[in-house]
């Protein structure tokens, strides 16, 4: 039923594969592609998050470019090898090692003006192998203002054969003037079973588990494919779901908290530390002090800094962890309001079903839908910058059975 | 050259009478002489943070050093150096024979921020110091000047140590003070003085010296209340204490007092979501095998937070905390005035006590 099980099994790689459950977008793009009056120079995916924006801009532009290939003014070739060339290109488009792709993603917060103007000139050039200069910009909502300005003209009026597709999560994140010259393609959240039907072909995971990882990761990809493929992830997300029915008093829920943010701090300081590390000595060697005993004085002010960076961005992690497991609260006392209220739709945390009708049973949809104002306001607290673990205290302490009570 | 004539008439009189208070508690290998007791010597070096206690023996030897010229009837050539500034050779300049042979004190302030040509003429110097001159270093603390330092005290010069004085050592050195002001002080209005203005020494001896001056026969707890009744140190860790035992009135006091000397609201409401987590997890750690509770509080903050928790109930700590989360988020943009955030919180939290 997904795009994927299409009956193209003459083709020697479906390119669209790994977009699932996008039909319809699916549809446009590829109507692009097979038709010159279709296409367009620029592109806008907008989905949630999770919903496979690059992916589907990396296989619209493997699509492109593999049509394409050879260019139009190249040799006449046999059919077989054309089919051959054409293959070998989507492969490297997917693979990311093609001469004619260009991908802009980055880790930092934003994207800088001057890697905007590095775009600009990498704009006119024309393509190596085959008739398209793909570029794509996977984090199109991190360019900042006076960056999208630099990029205005490029996007408005590029060279013939060059294409901008540009992702973000809702067409609000970028500013007008750019928005206004792209054709905008709306992804929507797939249906869960696209998910695991996904998970199954690429990992080859047990069906049914492949199921309850895209219903618990609420269809966000790359969450599913951690929850199915790493037991340690759906453990840690078991235990935060745990708090519902754990928390009994105000002991309990002080103590979840502190446990809340200290798995949060951990899992943000074991990913980080390696990186830290990297970069330290890549600093170190770029100033000449590496292998030195102790740091020279001269090089103490950049090394201080690349720490201040380091510590934020780590912060940053924290926040995200916790983020995380709040939006995992969430769901589960979204499932116990569908419980409540006997809504015939099926539930997000099928793994805790006995406890979400546990606490379905001891507690009322009025005080369901007050906890889950908690939740929502210790979210808005920690983006607001309050102490992680007090945002999370008055969280949890919300949570408590007699939390009910105290609120009416 | 700031050349600085005249006699000693320092405040010398008032020294000495009082023992050297304690002062073994550095870990370099020489204990360091008291401020009170250094006399002048070729080499002299002052060595500690703690800057009233350095002017002081400065002070002393300057003093000291004048009055042993006006007894020889000659005057005293003062000069005063920064060690971030030293000229290469100033030292060997100054501490040359003069043709009147004036005796000669030179302070080389700032050891701790030297620049190379100190570090090199000092060490030269301390090998064949000058005969009339009194050379006093002044280092403030830190890693910087540490092999000059090593080098100082290989000669055995005498070393002033000026360490901070440790909280539970500010009423003796009030004492010491009065004493040498030849004055008697109550011990209820030493502890009031120390409650008072005890956080810098500084402002504690210029307290000593205005009450002193300005007071007559024993020094009681009303002379103390006059002139520095209603001032009390605020930390954020006193207001909790108020509120959390159910003193809204007291709380707020203190509060205010402490936004209006200049703390932060935010560690206000840090120290008040302190002693909450505390108490709630002590509450959580009653009727249960003990351990993981309380893992990572020490024994008297256990005890404390279970004398804290008599008159609360785990309503009440609920209130309490979901108070100061609130409070947390408004000083943190939600709301407009922290001070009204804060303030709020604190009522809420004293009110929770009472089981509102």
């Amino acid at each position: 039923m997904s795009a994927g099980t299409s009956p193209e099994a003459a083709a020697p790689l479906d390119i669209w594969a790994d977009v699932v459950g996008q039909e319809d977008a699916v549809a446009v793009l590829r109507h692009a592609v097979a038709d010159p009056t279709a296409m367009t120079h620029a592109w806008l995916l907008t989905g949630p998050p999770g919903s496979g924006r690059s992916v589907a801009a990396r296989a619209f532009a493997a699509d492109l470019i593999a049509s394409s290939t050879p260019r139009s003014d190249g040799e006449p070739t046999s059919g077989g090898e054309l089919a051959v060339a054409r293959a070998g290109a989507a492969e490297r488009v997917l693979r990311g090692v093609h001469p004619d792709l260009h991908v802009v993603a980055t880790d930092k917060t934003v994207i800088t003006v001057a890697e905007v103007r590095d775009l600009v000139t990498l704009a006119q050039r024309s393509p190596a192998e085959s008739g398209w200069r793909v570029i794509v910009v996977e984090d199109a909502d991190r360019i900042v203002e006076r960056s999208a300005n630099a990029l205005l003209k490029a996007i408005e009026e590029p060279p013939p054969r060059t294409v901008w597709v540009l992702c973000a999560p809702s067409e609000q994140d970028v500013i007008t003037t750019v928005r206004s010259r792209c054709r905008h393609v709306t992804l929507r959240v797939p249906t869960a079973e696209a998910v695991a039907g996904l998970l199954v072909r690429r990992h080859g995971v047990d069906g049914g588990e492949a199921l309850l990882a895209a219903r618990a990761a609420q269809s966000h990809i790359g969450l599913a494919t951690s929850l199915a493929l790493r037991p340690e992830a759906r453990a840690r997300r078991a235990r935060v779901l745990e708090i519902a029915s754990r928390v009994r008093g105000v002991g309990d829920a002080i103590l979840a908290a502190g446990e809340l943010v200290e798995v949060a701090t951990a899992q943000a300081t074991a990913s980080a530390a390696e990186r830290d590390a990297t970069e330290r000595a890549a600093l170190l060697r770029a100033l000449g002090a590496d292998g030195e005993a102790t740091l020279p004085p001269t090089v103490r002010a950049q090394v201080r800094q690349l720490e201040e960076d380091q510590k934020r961005r780590a912060k940053r992690a924290v926040v995200d962890g916790l983020d995380r497991a709040m939006t995992d609260l969430l769901s589960f006392y979204r499932d116990v309001l569908v419980v409540q209220l006997g809504a015939e739709v099926s539930l997000v945390n099928e793994a805790q079903a006995a406890d979400v009708r546990a606490v379905a049973a001891s507690s009322t949809p009025e005080g369901t839908l007050a906890r889950m104002d908690a939740i929502g306001v210790a979210r808005t607290r920690l983006a607001g910058n309050v102490a992680p673990l007090l945002a999370v205290e008055a969280m949890t302490v919300a949570l408590r059975p007699q939390g009910e009570g105290a609120r009416r | 050259m700031t050349g600085v004539r005249g006699g000693g008439a320092l405040r010398r009189g008032r020294l000495g009478t009082v023992p050297p208070a304690r002062r073994s508690t550095r870990s370099t290998a020489r204990p360091g002489l008291s401020w009170d007791v250094v006399e002048p010597a070729p080499v002299v070096l002052v060595r500690g943070t703690e800057g009233l206690l350095a002017d002081r023996a400065m002070a002393r030897l300057v003093g000291l050093a004048r009055e042993r010229a006006t007894a020889e009837s000659t005057t005293l050539e003062v000069t005063r150096l920064e060690a971030s500034m030293y000229e290469q050779g100033r030292l060997a300049v100054l501490a040359s024979p003069s043709l009147f042979a004036e005796p000669r004190y030179v302070e080389i302030l700032g050891l701790e921020s030297l620049n190379d040509a100190c570090a090199t003429d000092v060490t030269a110097y301390l090998a064949d110091p000058a005969p009339d001159v009194v050379l006093v270093l002044r280092h403030a603390g830190g890693q910087k000047g540490k092999k000059l330092l090593e080098a100082i005290a290989a000669t055995g010069a005498p070393e002033v140590a000026c360490e901070p004085v440790p909280e539970r050592e500010k009423a003796a050195f009030v004492q010491a003070e009065f004493a040498r002001g030849r004055r008697r002080i109550a011990p209820a209005a030493v502890t009031a003085l120390v409650d008072a203005v005890g956080s810098d020494l500084r402002e504690l001896a210029a307290a000593c010296s205005q009450l002193i001056e300005d007071t007559t026969g024993q020094v009681g707890q009303d002379d103390v209340d006059r002139y520095y009744g209603g001032r009390v140190e605020a930390t954020g860790f006193k207001v909790a204490d108020a509120a959390i035992a159910g003193d809204a009135g007291q709380a707020l006091a203190l509060a205010r007092h402490a936004m209006a000397s200049g703390t932060d609201p935010v560690p206000l409401v840090a120290a008040v979501a302190l002693k909450l987590r505390t108490m709630a997890k002590v509450a959580a750690s009653r009727g249960r095998e003990q351990g993981n509770a309380t893992a990572g509080l020490a024994p008297w903050q256990i005890d404390r937070a279970r004398k804290e928790l008599q008159g609360w109930t785990p309503e009440g700590l609920a209130a309490a905390v979901s108070a100061v989360a609130a409070a947390d988020a408004e000083i943190k943009g939600e709301g407009r005035s922290p001070g009204y955030a804060i303030e709020r919180a604190l009522l809420r939290v004293a009110a929770a006590r009472a089981g509102r």
